[in-house]
């Protein structure tokens, strides 16, 4: 256990470096898709639409905050795809005597600091355009469970696709439909039945779920797909070895 | 004896590329693995340092007679300088080397790293990202790199691939006055002649040959190792 959390460290510290290194580039590109939703969805559309219940922005910000931090959890990995199949610097992780575990951990974790990064932005800007959100430590939960999702899905992407084609295709054919439907932009309740139980199958639609309402039983529901995607990704580094 | 290969194979989809390997390695000796491109050399050092799994058969790592089974144990005994580069492209010479020391749980490992970039003459670089090194200041590193942890057992993939001439001495006085076993791969076959106490000659995936340098030249009458290479690959 204590190797673990060593080991643990040691995958997150590299990262953090690299990190630490852009640190200014990657905060300043990080608030351009935030200011982009919150002038054209919040101030320009959410003023035209009387939304029941509160203000859209209201609304609005718990949904941006939970596609974005799935889009930062995911592509905070990606670099791993490179990593094992075109640098193939993975293979010092595979001849070190570290526990396996702990390389995904490190990069999971390295992908949350990230997430939550691009998220206090949001929070700050959204605060600036007059949202005014809740911060309960459940809020704070789902953020951290919807990146150990996403980064997971990602860190699975970077074992199993051998292609850079393939993987920027999880992006077109992932990321960015449920970045729309999983109740980010409107409420799910409108929609019809059948596509309103498939949208529900999906992470996302609960990390919004949970970020509007904490007593939500989708706390759940993310805590069951975290568990199980971290499961799959241990077992996808550790048969690279195969 | 320091690793045993036992009936070692592996098949990729149905290419045979380790056939049967049989083989002891003794502690403390310089063994050369030599054969044509594709004879299956990489294949059984990636076997050796638990990159990838046999197909079938065996290979056991001894520490004084007593058979080590915990894989940590074997990855922390072994070095492995791999016949690509594979450095960390997003860090530094000595961020690379200290990633290194720290996923082998060396401590002081700054001593370490100055001293073995030092031997290299690579401490003017230290800070430099890696993409900047020259080809020969790589290969150096990725060897300086395999050292840190001051490994039992050293795997040399083609560790002098595309070096000149001076570059490629020097890496061999490093690697003879080594206090390790070796196992190293070369197509330059007179180096491996020179440096080299026994050397394994692997064709298609089978061991051919194995004895010393001076020996084969006996057995096959020839004037130096290359002739005894060239005269054994050819007939297939
Ligand atoms: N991952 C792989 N998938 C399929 N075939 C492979 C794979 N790796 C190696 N091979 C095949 O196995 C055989 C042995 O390859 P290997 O790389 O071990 O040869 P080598 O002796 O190291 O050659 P070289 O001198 O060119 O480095 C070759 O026919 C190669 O094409
Ligand atoms: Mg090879």
């Amino acid at each position: 256990m204590k190797n673990f959390l060593i080991d643990t460290l040691t995958v997150f510290n590299r990262d953090w470096i690299v990190l630490k290194r852009r640190l200014t580039k990657f905060i300043l590109s990080r608030m351009v898709a935030p200011i982009l939703y919150l002038v054209a969805f919040g101030w320009g559309l959410g003023r035209s639409i009387d939304f029941a219940g509160g203000s859209y922005i209201d609304f609005l910000v718990p949904g941006i905050l939970a596609l974005n931090s799935m889009n930062i959890a995911f592509n905070s990995i990606t670099p791993v795809h490179a990593e094992r199949i075109y640098h193939r610097s993975l293979e010092e992780y595979i001849l070190a005597p570290i526990v396996p575990e702990s390389f995904v951990a490190g990069k999971i974790l390295a992908a949350i600091l990230r997430s939550m990064i691009s998220s206090a932005i949001i929070l700050i800007l959204a605060w600036i355009f007059g949202a005014r959100i809740d911060l309960t430590p459940i809020f704070l939960i789902a953020l951290i469970l919807n990146s150990i999702i996403f980064a997971g899905i990602g860190f699975l992407a970077a074992m199993k696709i051998d292609t850079y084609e393939e993987m920027a295709q999880v992006n077109t054919y992932i990321l960015l439909p449920m970045s729309f439907l999983c109740g980010t932009f409107f409420r799910t309740s409108t929609l019809p039945d059948f596509v309103r139980f498939a949208i529900e199958l999906l992470p996302l639609t609960h990390t919004s779920y949970l970020l509007r309402d904490p007593n939500s039983i989708s706390l759940a529901i993310l805590i069951l797909y975290s568990i199980a995607i971290l499961i799959l990704s241990f077992r996808a580094f550790r048969k690279l070895t195969d | 004896m320091i690793i045993k290969l036992q009936n070692l194979t592996k098949i990729f989809e149905n290419k045979i590329a380790v056939d049967n390997l049989n083989l002891e390695i003794d502690r403390g000796e310089i063994l050369g693995l030599l054969g044509i491109n594709g004879a299956g050399k990489t294949t059984t050092i990636r076997m050796l340092t638990l990159q990838t799994q046999p197909t079938s058969g065996r290979f056991f790592y001894f520490d004084d007679s007593k058979q080590i089974d915990s894989r940590e144990k074997i990855l922390s005994m072994i070095g492995v300088v791999p016949q690509h580069l594979n450095f960390d492209q997003d860090l530094t010479v000595r961020e690379n080397l200290e990633l290194h020391a720290k996923l082998h749980h060396v401590k002081n490992f700054r001593e370490r790293i100055d001293e073995l970039l030092k031997f290299v003459e690579l401490e003017k670089v230290g800070n430099s990202n890696v993409k900047k090194l020259s080809g020969g200041m790589k290969r150096r590193l990725l060897i300086i790199r395999a050292l840190i942890h001051h490994p039992q057992i050293l795997f040399l993939d083609e560790p002098t691939v595309a070096l000149d001439p001076q570059v490629r001495r020097k890496i061999w006085e490093l690697v003879k006055n080594l206090d390790a076993t070796i196992i190293l791969t070369t197509h330059y076959i007179e180096e491996a002649e020179s440096l080299c106490d026994r050397v394994a000659i692997l064709d298609n995936g089978k061991l051919i040959a194995l004895d010393s340098p001076q020996n084969l030249k006996k057995i096959f009458e020839q004037k130096n190792l290359e002739e005894v290479f060239l005269k054994l690959t050819s007939k297939s």
